[in-house]
């Protein structure tokens, strides 16, 4: 209840900040992604020059081990396996695929709560992988995450209160507690929640309300960068509108620069700019979101399009439905060369052998398939 | 009319999560829990006895009296008097003194080392944790008593070493049991969010884990305050625990149960029953705290 009537405060601060800092125009805020493609509000991926993070060649093995007293690696599990991509200043990286493909590993990767086992992560001219804590500290501000279940990302023993002021008390924000209260009354009433929720507990609030106090916690020491891991997943379709929305203003009132893991590919469409596909760790295709969802070039993207229903029962049973075959492969023992080949509709005999390059087909549009 | 409709929701908000008042709380306890209330009055009266024992013992427990030595019950005398001619009820009132003293203490300080240490082990994991859990199983592997036995044979005799003895056997059992809570906690996302932030070892261990092992912890403590009962109970009956003329009861029950077995048996046997309600009560009561903080078990 009381989100939906919040809601109209948060935007309306959301707006009037823009208008003070005199920002571009909303006109498509509230469009949908139909509509939006036509407006010419939609902002494209030129707007974006500065570079914030650059992902090289990043893995992550995860040891499988044996053995209770002395462990010893009998394989490894290949989570993420040489992926390259970049984020722009500003614009929203939408980071898709099915689930065990590596994404939210890359997530953790680049917020170091992994170890990654190679690659660089370049933030702002800075190798994360080769920082240590201390050095990461200061970092640590900038970038944010907010999670995918609002049930345990919230620790049932703090008040939301303290779970607010809690980062602006360690990165030493807002030195002054009463300021860090007010900052966090603010936060809270930004994101669309009765500021009076700060004297309460996680459990006493909706799954939704929650996902908003952990929105509010990344955005308490005032980051640049957040990576939304799934952040809508958990949430009920109409809840789901109004956090995305949520995080739009967001992103347009602090200038905060995304990147959404998802799999909900609809959402992805709407809120990102450029969109990355994963399959088994590896990255298979990145391009410009309108260019992704139109025009698909690497087949397992055609096919996770394809599988997105249509909400029309005449076209959706008439329509083709090319439905991958097969599992996905265990990432212990990853197929050799393309690793999409044994479930590719078009894969001919030399997909068995060479690894195809991540290669740039046009403007922006990279594709990792040789068949193309 | 959002206004009108959001404050009913307001309301009934405020009448969902609003707390059950103590009284109320109490009773429900007593009717679910009829054996874990009786073990709540033992423990109640062992408390309140030994705060006011300066008051409602009706003699000195430590003074020695010649004229009256291995008296049955009597007015003066209502529990009888040992082969010192001291008051038996006196003894056992000051008596809960020092066992509360040791159980508490013992209990308290050893549940919160081996909760910091198991939470600690189980958030670093690795090598550390494997490694500190094996020296945790060496102290195991040593009966209670004897590793009490052993501390105090190295540290010698007196209340700080029969606490010291006491404490540390409890510190890996209750490492043990808090690590396992913990191994849990670690993988919750709360504890990502905390280490994404930066936050450090000490803060997260301290504010985001160890709150959330507060109910096994609990029911640890009550378990072991018992323990720690009987254990200085029979340290002391040993002649490693308190000594003489300090009123304990296990120092009551080396005085006096062979020799006066027959001809004296009040000696021996009212401390034995001080022991045996004490640990008994202190058991019943944490058994019942475990049932009610438990929400698995809390509908049966």
């Amino acid at each position: 209840m009381s989100t939906a009537r919040s809601k109209p405060a948060a935007k309306r601060k959301a707006s009037a900040a823009r208008k003070s800092s005199g920002t571009r125009k909303t006109a498509s805020k509230r469009g949908t992604a139909s509509k939006r493609r036509q407006t010419p509000a939609r902002p494209t991926k030129p707007k974006f020059t500065e570079t914030l993070v650059n992902v090289q060649g990043l893995t992550m093995h995860f040891p499988v081990t044996e053995g209770a007293l002395v462990p010893r690696v009998v394989a490894h599990v290949k989570a993420v396996d040489g992926i390259t991509f970049d984020i722009m200043k500003g614009e929203t990286l939408g980071l898709v695929g099915e689930s065990g493909c590596g994404k939210t590993t890359t997530g953790r990767c680049i917020l170091q709560l992994e170890q990654a086992t190679g690659g660089d992560i370049i933030y702002d001219g800075q190798n994360l992988n080769e920082l240590n804590k201390q050095q990461m500290r200061p970092l640590r501000q900038r970038i944010q995450v907010i999670f995918q279940d609002p049930y345990s990302s919230l620790n049932p023993r703090m008040k939301i209160g303290e779970i607010i002021t809690e980062p602006m008390k360690v990165h030493n924000t807002e030195p002054d507690e009463a300021a860090r209260r007010k900052r966090a009354l603010e936060l809270l009433e930004v994101c669309g929640l009765n500021p009076k929720f700060a004297d309460r507990y996680p459990h006493e609030m909706s799954g939704g309300q929650r996902q908003r106090v952990g929105i509010a916690r990344a955005l308490s020491v005032k980051p640049e960068f957040i990576i939304c891991d799934e952040a809508v997943s958990a949430l009920d379709v109409s809840i789901q509108a109004q956090v995305i929305n949520l995080l739009e203003d967001l992103r347009d009132e602090f200038n905060l620069t995304y990147l959404f893991i998802a799999h909900d590919l609809s959402v992805v469409r709407h809120l990102c700019h450029r969109v990355a596909v994963m399959y088994l760790g590896k990255m298979v295709e990145l391009a410009d979101c309108d260019e992704l969802f139109d025009h698909p070039l690497h087949p397992y993207t055609q096919a996770l399009l394809n599988a997105v229903p249509i909400p029309d029962p005449t076209v959706e049973s008439k329509r083709k439905h090319q439905i991958i075959k097969g599992e996905i492969p265990s990432p212990i023992n990853p197929p050799s060369g393309c690793v999409f080949h044994p479930r590719c509709p078009i894969a001919v005999e030399d997909c068995k052998k060479s690894v195809p390059e991540f290669r740039q087909i046009r403007p922006g549009h990279w594709v990792a398939c040789s068949e193309i | 009319m959002v206004t009108t409709s959001e404050a009913r929701v307001e309301a009934q908000f405020e009448e969902l999560t609003d707390k059950k008042p103590i009284g109320a709380e109490v009773r429900e306890f007593m009717r679910k829990q009829p054996l874990g209330t009786f073990g709540a009055a033992i423990v109640f009266v062992m408390v309140f006895a030994a705060i006011f024992a300066d008051i409602i013992a009706p003699h000195d427990p430590v003074n020695n009296s010649y004229e009256h030595i291995l008296q049955p019950y009597s007015a003066e005398y209502l529990l009888g008097t040992d082969q010192f001619g001291r008051d038996i009820l006196s003894r056992i009132i000051y008596g809960a003194r020092t066992a509360l003293f040791v159980g508490f203490t013992a209990a308290t300080i050893g549940a919160i080392t081996g909760l910091v240490l198991g939470v600690a082990s189980a958030y670093f994991g690795g090598r550390f944790d494997l490694i500190f859990q094996r020296i945790m199983d060496i102290f195991m592997a040593f009966p209670l008593i004897i590793m009490a036995l052993a501390v105090v044979a190295i540290f010698g005799t007196g209340i700080q070493n029969v606490i010291i003895a006491i404490t540390i056997p409890f510190i890996p059992r209750c490492a043990r049991v808090v690590r396992s809570s913990a191994l849990a906690i670690r993988e919750i996302p709360y504890i990502d969010a905390a280490r994404a932030n930066g936050f450090s070892n000490s803060r997260i261990i301290l504010r985001h884990m160890v709150p959330n092992v507060m109910a096994p912890f609990l029911i640890m403590i009550t378990a072991f305050v018992g323990q720690a009962i009987l254990l200085e109970a029979s340290l002391s009956y040993l002649g490693l625990g308190v000594q003489e003329p300090t009123p304990a009861w296990g120092l009551m029950l080396q005085g006096g149960a062979e020799e006066y077995a027959e001809s004296a048996p009040w000696v021996a046997i009212w401390p034995g029953v001080a022991v045996s309600l004490a640990v008994f009560g202190f058991n019943l009561f944490g058994d019942a705290v475990r049932d009610t903080l438990d929400p698995k078990l809390r509908s049966q």
